[in-house]
């Protein structure tokens, strides 16, 4: 069982910096999910710690083994590929066996390890079948099969759901979290979903061209993102965000978005003083609007007149797209609301909850 | 009725609707009489030189001079094995087969296993000049081999070395080696060997290798355990078709197979021609004794064979 | 894969690499300086042996103009009859239950050896009417017999008796009876192939092309064509190069003689019979310059495709 450290990691394909000065420690145990839209180089960074790619320039640990120039095999890992890697010539069971036949351990310890292993995945009635013969599903547990009986130190898994369907996806998430609880191996999983990366993480890291974003847990990078492109990326739908100007009126602060104003919680206060007068970015997220006439109580809100341009009823909730002035956002609110496109209506906006971002650099105000 | 260039399917039926009777499908075959009726005469056409040969190898020499083979499927039916035995036994077809046997086997394995492993680098591995080799590879397809028959048969004059092999026969190396034959044939048969192997390779899917090299699989492990079991289809349809080209082969023996108890048998057929141009009886049934293996192969193995085709000429 | 020795493909590669390289690389160079030598490339002799071959000086002896004239012949007519007819016959035999049989029938030729098929339509040749199947059909007709690999007539003359006494060059009756020959055996790959790509193309467009109005002919010509272009070429520029290439057949069936010497059979004898290695290797050189730019053309289509993958 190992941590994993990125030092100022970078990968180059000719000029192009796939990842860009990477830097990362991960503790032991960990389950840290690297999500980030495609091309993002998560992909990327997960193959250099496999040894499937070469490294540029910097640092990769395993424990506190340099490993840049180590052999894959000798790594200690094991990897769960998107598209399962199963050999289609040979049964459950050898697919799950091979990597220790190689390695040539005894064939009572391989039989074994095999069988529990299935058993945990609950496919022991599965081992005699070739890869064709199995559902998706059934292949992506052989997949996960075969890393776990090599007891590895680190589990690699790279977007091991995206070819399930939706329903069978929710269900895996669950059982690759519980799997994840009962090894207590450190997992790095790569996803573009950020639903995934939100429910199963322990620690997520978002990536962006290349360059680390932000490294939290998934609460820190919800409610703290560090930058637009984290409160973008992270919650669905994403969040809504507006261009607007600060202005002072007496001693308080305030946002000025032209169609409306909206209040500033008093922590905030000092740090937007400097953006008095200034443009900036403000970011709500969906969530935190709510139907006036229905807002949960205890939460310290502005109420804000919109026009309802198209409802989306979904049961639990309703999206409502609304419009104020030149702004248009997302709001989820209580499925009791009354609004129906074409009416006006009041919105009411949790304040404290509101995120705000230098329009040049779009790193979080704080 | 739409023409399908795919699979022929019976089209389903609606409720209420019922197959069309023989008499309306007589109607609907009509006017694609004449279709049928090019087509078969193009079977016939093309299978007539082949089946009268068969027919006439089955005559005696004075039937096959005297009138046409067709009237010998009239009775009475006269027909005769003394043409095959003649050509067997005497003419030393029978050792001609087993050369024929005897060069072919080996050549055929050679080329699969070097083929393979050169088409494995190529496809897997990383390399400077990986590209340019093997487009130097595939272009040596285009040298006809009489460019390089003169050259190697003065090599194999040079490096000649005279000792007699017990059994098979023929020299150790040299011209009249099965040795220099088998590796001249091999080299003959690389090119399109490696071409059609690399392109194979190449579609396996490349986390298969990853994972096995994350399992620790060394290259050879993964080259006998991982990639030839799952390239099956395209060995079998290579090994067909070198089979057949060497089999079938004549310039080369001609070159550096001078001596007749070495010859294969498309040698001998060759001698046969020459020395008893119009000796039908045996002409027949030697041209059909060397047949024999080729078309045996072709029919329980049509597939392959065509596979192998098509992949050397549509992109594999 | 990290931690592979710089050496391990190179090892991989070494057998198939010396084979190559000693009988295919080091011949051509060796062949291309022996076109520069004399007949027992022992001494430098510049062009000379490729004037010889333009000038054909000996044609009694050794006919270059005849043999060039002939591979011509080999190279514009085998293939202009070998595609249109595995085309056509890709087609019909895509439309009836028996597909199958059809084109095995057609493709059987192309299992035996040149020599066997030789032996084949020697006998189908045969001068007289009792045993060759050709002219006895001709004594059906109430024509006389021909002697089909050796009349070097034009085909004209012996249709109708008259036109031009002298034909073109290569044009005659046993060049084309060599090259019916050789279309008997090929066909069949080209069936095969043109029936591949036949099957490649999807279905959805043709019925498209159907509501669209047209007719069967039309979408042969304005759809099928098209998308089977590249099919096409590749087949056409394999039979080329074999027609460059044709040895066996022309050497078992008339051993060159009668002016149906082609290079290759030239080169045969010139190296072998008469022992001129010098005019011998200057023939193959030639040959292969005739292939070279077919071959470059496929090597482009093959580089644009792997670009793509």
């Amino acid at each position: 069982m190992a941590g994993v450290t990125f030092e100022n990691v970078s990968k180059k394909f000719g000029d192009t910096y796939a990842v860009k000065d990477l830097s990362m420690d991960i503790p032991d145990k960990e389950f840290l999910v690297l999500v980030g839209p495609s091309g993002c180089g998560k992909s990327t960074t997960l193959r250099m710690l496999a040894g499937l790619d070469t490294i540029t320039s910097g640092i990769i640990r395993i424990g506190d083994r340099i490993v840049n120039n180590v052999p894959a095999k000798d790594r200690d890992i094991a990897m769960v590929f998107q598209s399962y890697a199963l050999y289609p010539h040979m049964s459950v069971y050898d697919n799950m066996a091979f990597g220790l036949t190689l390695r040539k351990m005894p064939k009572a310890e391989i039989e074994r390890r095999v069988r529990e292993a299935a058993t945990l995945l609950g496919i022991e009635n599965l081992l005699n079948r070739k890869p064709r013969q199995l559902s998706g599903g059934q292949r992506q547990r052989v997949a996960l099969g075969r890393a776990i009986v090599r007891d590895p130190a680190v589990f690699l898994l790279d977007e091991p759901l995206s070819n399930l369907d939706a329903k069978l996806r929710v269900q895996t998430r669950a059982e690759i979290s519980k799997l994840h609880q009962r090894l207590g191996t450190t997992f790095i999983y790569v996803t573009h979903d950020q639903v995934e990366a939100m429910t199963m993480a322990t620690k997520i890291a978002v990536l962006n061209l290349g360059v680390l974003q932000q490294l939290g847990t998934p609460q820190e990078v919800y409610e703290t993102p560090v930058n637009v492109f984290v409160a973008g990326f992270i919650g669905s739908p994403s969040t809504n965000f507006f261009n607007a100007v600060m202005r002072r009126d007496g001693d308080a602060i305030f946002v000025d978005l032209g169609a409306f104003k909206l209040p500033v919680a008093p922590q905030m206060q000092k740090a937007l003083m400097p953006y008095i007068d200034k443009p900036i970015i403000v970011g709500i997220r969906p969530e935190h609007i709510h139907d006036a006439e229905f807002t949960p109580a205890s939460t310290d809100v502005a109420v804000v007149p919109a026009q309802v341009d198209v409802t989306e009823m979904l049961g639990n909730e309703t999206l409502l797209h609304l419009v104020a002035g030149e702004h248009r956002f997302l709001a989820r609110v209580d499925p009791r609301t009354q609004a129906r496109p074409g009416r006006d209506m009041k919105v009411a906006v949790d304040v404290s909850s509101m995120m705000f971002f230098d329009p040049e650099t779009e790193m979080a105000i704080r | 009725m739409a023409t399908r260039y795919g699979a022929m399917e019976q089209p389903e039926l609606a409720a209420g609707e019922e197959r069309a009777s023989f008499g309306d499908r007589f109607k609907g075959f009509l006017p694609r009489l004449p279709l049928h009726a090019v087509l078969i005469a193009v079977i016939i056409i093309w299978s007539v030189p082949t089946i009268a040969l068969l027919i006439s190898s089955f005559r005696s020499p004075q039937d096959i001079a005297s009138d046409g083979w067709w009237n010998a499927l009239i009775p009475p039916w006269d027909f005769t094995w003394s043409n095959y035995d003649a050509v067997l036994n005497q003419r030393g077809m029978g050792r001609a087969f087993v050369n024929s046997l005897l060069i072919t086997v080996p050549v055929t394995i050679l080329v699969l296993l070097i083929a393979a492993a050169a088409a494995y680098a190529i496809a897997w591995m990383e390399f400077p000049l990986r590209n340019g080799l093997f487009l130097v590879m595939v272009a040596m397809l285009v040298v006809p081999l009489q460019m390089t028959l003169i050259p190697v048969l003065r090599l194999y004059v040079n490096l000649s070395i005279d000792t007699e092999v017990p059994i098979i026969g023929g020299r150790v190396f040299g011209p009249n080696s099965y040795l220099g034959i088998w590796l001249a044939h091999t080299a003959y048969g690389l090119p399109f060997a490696i071409f059609l192997l690399r392109n194979f390779f190449g579609s396996l899917p490349r986390d298969l290798f990853e994972s096995a090299y994350l399992d620790g699989a060394s290259d050879l492990r993964v080259f006998f355990r991982i990639v030839l079991p799952l390239s099956m289809p395209a060995l079998a349809s290579l090994a067909i078709f070198q089979f057949l080209w060497t089999w079938n082969d004549l310039l080369v023996a001609l070159i550096l197979l001078g001596d007749p108890n070495l010859a294969p048998m498309t040698l001998r057929i060759n001698s046969l021609v020459s020395s008893f141009g119009s000796s039908y009886q045996l002409l027949t049934a030697a041209a059909f004794v060397s047949m024999a293996v080729p078309l045996v192969i072709f029919f329980a193995l049509q597939r392959y064979f065509v596979q192998g085709i098509l992949a050397g000429a549509v992109k594999g | 894969m990290i931690g592979r020795k710089w050496w391990v493909p190179w090892v991989w590669m070494a057998p198939a690499l010396i084979l190559l390289t000693v009988y295919l690389a080091y011949p051509v160079l060796d062949t291309v300086r022996r076109s520069f030598q004399d007949r027992r490339s022992e001494n430098w002799v510049g062009f000379d042996n490729y004037e010889f071959i333009i000038k054909n000086p000996a044609p009694l002896v050794a006919d270059t103009h005849s043999a060039l004239l002939n591979n011509l012949l080999w190279l514009t007519l085998f293939p202009l009859i070998v595609v249109p007819a595995g085309l056509v016959l890709a087609v019909l035999t895509s439309r009836v239950r028996y597909e199958a049989v059809a084109k095995s029938a057609v493709f059987i030729p192309m299992a035996i050896s040149f020599v066997a098929a030789g032996v084949i339509f020697k006998f189908m040749y045969e001068y007289n009417p009792n045993i060759g199947t050709a002219n006895a059909l001709l004594e059906q007709i109430d024509r006389e017999p021909v002697a089909w690999l050796q009349d070097t007539r034009a085909p004209q003359r012996w249709i109708t008796d008259s036109g031009p006494a002298d034909a073109p060059g290569p044009l005659q009756i046993n060049n084309l009876a060599l090259i019916t020959v050789g279309v008997w055996m090929w066909t069949g790959f080209a069936l095969v192939v043109l029936s591949a790509g036949l099957k490649g193309i999807s279905t959805e467009i043709l019925e498209a092309a159907r509501v669209d109005g047209a007719n069967e002919f039309q979408i042969f010509r304005r759809i099928i064509l098209p998308i089977l272009m590249p099919t096409i070429m590749v087949v056409t520029t394999t039979l080329i190069i074999n027609a460059l290439k044709i040895f066996d057949l022309v050497w078992v069936m008339t051993g060159g003689r009668f002016s149906t010497d082609v290079v290759a059979t030239l080169f045969f004898k010139q190296s072998f019979v008469v022992r001129d290695f010098g005019v011998g290797a200057a023939l193959a050189v030639v040959l292969l310059l005739a292939v070279v730019p077919v071959m470059l053309i496929s090597l482009r289509r093959f580089q644009f495709q792997e670009e793509i993958r």
